[in-house]
């Protein structure tokens, strides 16, 4: 099918774009490490407070890091999109008979790859702090990590697209991703949070991303926040892809 | 199919500005078309209609046999295009880009390597094929970007303004490269506001302004529409006066001001310049500067839009 096969071409050309150049890699892990070395450690006495949820602090430091590093790994994805328009390069390639999914999905694909190869170095690097892994239930994790770049990824290409230069996407970007960020929990867990907060914060979806990847962190199958998270997240994700699609589709217009 | 494009009352609006407005084009296949124009005229708009890049607001175009509204996958499969900005990553070697290209358009893997080999060594890039096209100069970028719209061998091929920016050597060289593609029975359509290179290029033009064509033809035709010769001149002060006086002689077909110099259409140069000479005697004045030359595609778009091209590009 001419989609799957165009998305493993583009795929292909965008990784091997972003590994020969890697300062976009790097720098999205600088971030997390550096929160995971120099805040994670505050954590430690902080988890013995009432209202911390349980488990070790870094069992439920760590998952904040990393849907923050998916956020912001898929978030800024856009930039490197005005890139390649200024060079001519989406224009051209919207001239061929190139399938318009394949244009976003093998980008977005690849955006996932270097963020769970970021989440895994993050977590590598978190067990010598102490903590727990539980294989199982990391697996579903990076899935759901998986699921927030596909989610976000298409959101910065749609924005890319629409706003065409770096200067209009740095803002609106911005703009979109720090309450995001803030009303997640992923800092701090929500719990500790007045209620009227954490009521605006059940409207994130990436508050039920956190809660969900806590509790697989910490073998709670059972608590519900799992089923929430990987429901809101399939959904939004399936939404955004298709208005991606869609923006590609109607780029030259 | 004889026609490799023909448009039907062509219109495309961006909100209130209307681009191009009501354009009637038919290009032959194996022709080598120039829209010649300044910038703004909608040459640009125009091309990316052609290229299915965007939609028209009414009327059709038929681009190698299908419509670009309906049917524009069987158009991408036939026509290679080569934008403005280029097409090319910076990131990317210039092996990479033809070869993915190949590959967009279906080729298998091996034929996309053995078609890319092709290209490089056609427009003499294989030294330089496997770095990143970043450290190409802008006329080796502007050659690949051509090889990159060619790789699927395309019965037409659409350049948007292919030499803008280059010196004047690499522009030859461009020249010289887009010459061959005659041999393979390619249709160019390319846009220029550079009069030399419509010249150099098209057997055929379109002059278009303000998203019209107002004037249709070979280079050659288009220049014999003004019939004489072209002086110049150029005077200290009081150019209306000598616009006036001129005017009214026989001899003179047309006079006008254009860039503060006084323009003349007139039969015959090498009567007119003696004559010219007499009469600004006559009233204490001296030209400063006077140039006979041939009508050139600038006399043409003068003649057709009352301004001058090269002031309208600048």
């Amino acid at each position: 099918m001419r989609a799957t096969r165009d998305t493993w071409l583009i795929y292909q050309r965008s990784l091997t774009l972003s590994l020969r150049n890697p300062v976009w890699v790097i720098m999205g892990i600088l971030q997390p490490v550096l929160y995971l070395l120099l805040f994670g450690p505050l954590l430690t006495n902080i988890a013995q407070m009432p209202g911390f949820p349980p488990g070790g602090a870094f069992n439920v430091f760590v998952p904040g890091i990393l849907v923050m590093t998916a956020l912001f790994g898929a978030a800024f994805v856009g930039f490197g999109l005005c890139d390649e328009m200024r060079e001519g390069v989406v224009e051209r390639m919207l001239v061929t008979p190139t399938s318009r999914v394949a244009m976003l999905m093998g980008r977005s694909l690849r955006d996932v790859t270097l963020l769970l190869a970021q989440a895994l170095i993050l977590v590598g690097l978190a067990i010598p702090f102490g903590l727990e892994i539980n294989l199982g239930g990391m697996a579903v994790a990076f899935a759901m990590l998986a699921l927030i770049g596909l989610m976000m990824s298409p959101v910065s290409y749609v924005l890319a697209l629409v706003l065409k230069s770096e200067d209009s996407l740095a803002p609106v970007v911005n703009g979109l991703t720090l309450p995001l960020l803030l009303l997640s929990g992923v800092m701090l867990p929500m719990s500790l949070a007045p209620d009227w907060l954490q009521t605006v914060a059940k409207f994130n979806p990436l508050y039920h991303a956190v809660a969900a990847i806590r509790a697989l962190f910490n073998a709670n199958y059972g608590d519900g926040e799992i089923v929430v998270g990987l429901v809101v997240l399939v959904v939004l994700a399936v939404a955004t892809i298709a208005l991606g699609a869609r923006t590609f589709s109607r780029a030259a217009a | 199919m004889n026609t490799a494009i023909e448009t039907t009352n062509l219109t495309r609006d961006f909100g209130k500005f209307r681009a191009v407005n009501e354009l009637n084009l038919r290009v032959e296949s194996g022709r080598f078309y120039g829209f010649l124009g300044p910038n703004g005229a909608g040459k640009t708009t125009t091309l990316r209609i052609l290229a299915t890049l965007l939609p028209p607001t009414s009327g059709t175009a038929c681009v190698a046999g299908f419509d670009v509204a309906r049917e524009p996958q069987q158009v991408r499969t036939r026509i290679g295009y080569v934008a403005q900005s280029g097409g090319s990553y910076r990131e990317s070697t210039g092996r990479e880009e033809l070869a993915i290209q190949g590959r967009l358009f279906g080729m298998s893997k091996a034929d996309s390597q053995v078609r890319a080999a092709e290209i490089l060594t056609a427009l003499e890039l294989v030294d330089a094929a496997d770095r990143t096209c970043g450290t190409y100069s802008g006329g080796m970028r502007r050659r690949l970007n051509i090889g990159i719209g060619m790789v699927h061998r395309p019965a037409l091929l659409f350049l948007d303004e292919p030499t803008t920016g280059l010196d004047p050597q690499a522009r030859a060289r461009l020249w010289e490269e887009i010459r061959k593609l005659r041999d393979t029975g390619t249709t160019v359509f390319l846009t220029t506001h550079y009069l030399e290179e419509a010249d150099a290029l098209c057997d055929r033009l379109a002059i278009i302004d303000h998203g019209r064509i107002v004037a249709e033809g070979s280079p050659d035709e288009l220049k014999r529409e003004i019939a004489g010769d072209v002086l110049t001149i150029g005077v200290n002060g009081e150019c209306e006066k000598v616009v006036e006086l001129l005017a009214k002689q026989p001899f003179v077909r047309e006079a006008g001001l254009e860039d503060g110099l006084v323009r003349l259409y007139v039969d015959r140069g090498e009567e007119a310049v003696p004559a010219v000479l007499r009469l600004l005697d006559a009233q204490g004045l001296a030209p400063l500067t006077m140039d006979l030359h041939r009508p050139s595609l600038d006399d043409v778009f003068l003649k057709k839009t009352g301004r001058s091209l090269r002031e309208s590009a600048a």
